[in-house]
């Protein structure tokens, strides 16, 4: 990579401002066009028939009928899909997942799709289809599921990363193992241990927007896909390979985007709207209702995990080990591999120990949700490490900064921190005035902590000048959160111009190289690095010009807050000259000005925060009401503080909604019971109260302004601080997410020996 | 020579080892390296594996030079959402 992208330490001008959004307008009024609002002229509409089994064999579908209706264009099973993977068997799961094949493996699978003029005939198509199935034993809960007589998901499986091969399939996938030290050495040193177990249920990442697109194959081969997701050029890669295309020939458009979260990381519509199109010889639409997003799209894992840590009576913890057990859907995923690494990383230990096992189970394959697999593992040892301070008689928070991570301290998932922000976030709790403010009756506060990796990846930036001075910027991240505000910012920082000059556009797969998800709060962390990169480039070529206007030599000219600079003695009678002025010459000074900047952005570095949350409990009924909640997070660098400030407000809200209501509920038929949002209670405003927020910025020395990612570390907390906060209120440890009435109520009458 | 610290599973495939050590420059080479000494990390580097160089973890940077005596650290390359 020829940049370098080491903090610099420089004083910004326009990063750290607050400018108004640029998409705000299109997105009050209606304007901004989301997945489902693109149309194209003869475009069918496309509708998936699913599985109403939990496990099944698909022996038989007959899709004559559905042919034969009028209006009915295209009817696709797993036929039209056919396996182009190659043995790449992460693929083969997403493919198998977009259509099933031989089995269908939770209630909502797909198993056929059709093309129709309009709704209402694709929809009497789907109940022309004829499936024959063979119901088969299921399993959707986790711990179930590892029993020897669970139900087998996937007889081909065999648990990866046992000490001994094993020789029966099972439905555990993977065991996964992190730590250093000797956890039973470390427990034989501690005066008092906590050992507890935990469960939290599944849940959905709740986006607003449900998935959306349009796709049109052309009889040459090639085609186009205009869809709502957070990665347009992974999109293209999945579905090119599915549909033995090159990637070339295919090309993505993302529109804006009603959230994500982790969730839209997935194929899953996108590929059955190509194979319709490509059969109907029509763009074919295709909008999944709330329903369908509910059952067959990619919720987070169950859990089931148990923790115990040991510390001495002067506070210092001896050993910690955890246990912990992820449900990962019908294919095999590495989640609780990530939540065995995130587990006790805020913590500096000698001694530590945890374990993870991927679990198959007749639910729909999980996919990421915001620091996928931290949360849990947070709720499960932060309840133990309050419980532990309690036993103690310590502080909470003071518990935790005297066993605080720091720079030098080997973490739990292996390598040695370079700086970091867990103690600054703890401070600054300890001295919020949050944690001194008064409770009430049946009131209870509650605090913990939470780490998140954060990731980089392959990134692509075009920067162009036009000859009026006013510059587009070109990205292929997808704005998830407010980049290209960001990255606006950062491009003016870098030219010297006003924000105002600039405007950002998230380009097509065709117009701009590869780049790599919006995921792992990478898009203004890695965007930016190459924002910056392609900002200096624009500014090389933009000196040269100004040399050529002046006569002299390039050397000769510097830049300086959005102005070519004649440098020396000899060049002092020379005025400065603008960016508007050198891209009006531009024409006669060699043609258009641009600055491009092609890199991997890696070294993203990782990220703590620390919440406090008051809960009221009506020990009566067991219902709650969140009184007041603070996040505390370290930013490195806050590029536009207002969107820095949304994301920590936004984790804490859906963990809050985690935390004490949303579930998914299956019956004994292994079908969902809630697929709604009537039934699935995400928090509304009213549930809230104004989240506060406080940014600190301890730089990352990989960024030249010192970014760290932040969109995600604000969802790994609030699960265990609201589970502290309701614990101290309603006087009994709660050990089970969500923390729903009857949960609570449960806990307060088997406390009260009722 | 650097020391490079396996996680759990790629332990099991060197035979039980914790740690390997490796005449390597950069990510590349010691990727390459390790494949040649230990078949059956090929499939892993193939599905991805996150190298931590004194704590830095880069997922892709496979010309980042590996200094005398740093940490190396290898890790499974992980989602995010």
């Amino acid at each position: 990579m020829n940049f370098d992208p080491r903090f610099s330490g420089r004083k910004f001008a326009s990063v750290g401002t607050r400018p108004i959004r640029p998409d705000g307008v299109d997105k009050v009024t209606g304007r901004a066009r989301y997945g489902a609002d693109f149309n194209m002229a003869g475009q069918l509409v496309g509708r998936v028939l699913r599985s109403p089994h939990a496990h099944a064999k698909i022996l038989k579908i007959d899709t004559s009928k559905a042919e034969k209706l009028a209006g009915v264009k295209a009817v696709i099973t797993a036929k039209d899909l056919p396996d182009l993977t190659g043995g790449d068997a992460a693929m083969y799961d997403i493919l198998d997942n977009c259509m099933a094949r031989t089995k269908a493996l939770y209630d909502g699978h797909a198993v056929a799709a059709v093309a129709a003029i309009d709704a209402r005939t694709a929809r009497q198509a789907l109940k022309l289809i004829e499936v024959e199935y063979e119901i088969l034993p299921h399993v959707t809960d986790v711990d179930e599921a590892m029993q020897h007589h669970a139900p087998l998901i996937n007889d081909t499986i065999f648990t990866e990363g046992l000490e001994e091969k094993p020789v029966k399939p099972s439905n555990v996938t993977k065991r996964s193992q992190f730590g250093h030290g000797d956890v039973h050495q470390g427990f034989g040193h501690a005066d008092f241990i906590v050992e507890r177990s935990f469960k939290t249920e599944q849940t959905h990442q709740g986006y607003i927007e449900p998935h959306a697109c349009v796709a049109s194959v052309s009889s040459d081969g090639t085609a186009e896909l205009w869809v709502c997701t957070q990665g347009h050029f992974v999109y293209r890669q999945h579905c090119a390979q599915l549909l033995g295309m090159e990637a070339s020939k295919l090309r993505v458009t993302s529109s804006e985007i009603g959230g994500g979260f982790g969730g839209k990381t997935h194929v899953w519509a996108e590929p059955v709207a190509l194979a319709l199109s490509r059969k109907a010889g029509r763009p074919v639409k295709l909008v999944m209702t709330r329903d369908e997003v509910f059952r067959a799209s990619g919720p987070t894992s169950a859990t089931s995990i148990d923790v115990k840590i040991g510390a001495r009576k002067d506070g210092t913890i001896t050993a910690a080990e955890a246990t912990l057990r992820y449900s990962a859907g019908p294919y095999a995923g590495s989640w609780a591999e990530i939540g065995a690494m995130t587990a006790f990383a805020c913590y500096k230990l000698d001694n530590v120990k945890t374990v993870g096992y991927e679990v198959l189970v007749n639910r729909p394959k999980t996919a990421a949700y915001r620091a996928p697999s931290a949360p849990m593992a947070a709720f499960a040892v932060e309840s133990a490490v309050d419980e532990l301070a309690k036993e103690l008689g310590m502080d909470p928070v003071d518990f935790r900064i005297k066993n605080a991570a720091q720079e030098g301290t080997r973490s739990s998932y292996g390598p040695v921190y370079g700086p970091i922000g867990i103690g600054p976030t703890l401070e600054a709790v300890k001295n919020h005035p949050h944690m001194k403010a008064p409770l009430k009756k049946n009131q209870g506060r509650g605090m913990a902590c939470g780490f998140w990796f954060n990731f980089g990846g392959q990134t692509c930036v075009d920067l162009n000048i036009g000859m009026d001075g006013s510059v587009s910027l070109a990205v292929g991240t997808v704005d998830v959160g407010g980049s290209r505000a960001s990255l606006s910012l950062v491009a003016a920082e870098e030219l010297g111009i006003d924000y105002a000059q600039l405007k950002a556009v998230v380009a097509d797969t065709s117009s701009l190289g590869y780049n790599d998800m919006t995921d792992g709060s990478r898009g203004t962390f890695s965007s930016s690095m190459a924002t910056i990169s392609a900002a200096r480039n624009a500014i090389k070529i933009l000196r040269e010009r100004a040399a050529q206007m002046w006569d002299i030599s390039v050397d000769d000219v510097v830049w300086e807050q959005g102005h070519a600079v004649a440098k020396g003695d000899k060049h002092g009678n020379l005025g400065k000259l603008s960016l508007k002025e050198i891209a009006a010459e531009s024409g006669k000074t060699g043609g258009p000005i641009a600055g491009h900047s092609e890199l991997v952005a890696d070294g993203a570095g990782v990220s703590f925060a620390t919440h406090i949350c008051d809960i009221e409990v009506d020990p009566e009924t067991g219902s709650t009401r969140v009184i007041r909640y603070t996040v505390v997070q370290d930013a490195g660098k806050a590029v536009h503080p207002t969107y820095v400030e949304g994301q920590y407000q936004g984790g804490a809200a859906q963990g809050i909604g985690w935390a004490l209501n949303e579930e998914y509920i299956y019956g004994k038929d292994g079908r969902l019971q809630n697929a709604g949002f009537l039934d699935y209670r995400i928090p509304v405003c009213s549930d809230l109260p104004m989240i506060d927020t406080q940014i600190l910025e301890i730089p990352n020395p990989n960024h030249p302004y010192g970014v760290r990612g932040v969109g995600e570390t604000s969802i790994v907390p609030p699960l265990a601080a609201i589970a502290n906060a309701v614990s101290n209120a309603a006087g009994v440890r709660m050990t089970h997410i969500p923390m729903s009435p009857p949960r609570i109520l449960a806990a307060i009458e088997a406390e009260r020996g009722g | 020579m650097v020391e490079v610290t396996l996680w759990g599973a790629l332990g099991q495939l060197a035979g039980g080892k914790s740690k390997v050590e490796v005449e390597a420059k950069d990510i590349r080479e010691l990727f390459r390296k390790l494949a040649e000494q230990y078949p059956g990390f090929e499939p892993w580097i193939d599905r991805g594996i996150a190298v931590a160089i004194d704590g830095t973890i880069y997922r892709d940077t496979w010309s980042k030079k590996l200094p005398e005596g740093a940490e190396i650290f290898l890790l499974p390359r992980l989602a995010g959402g």
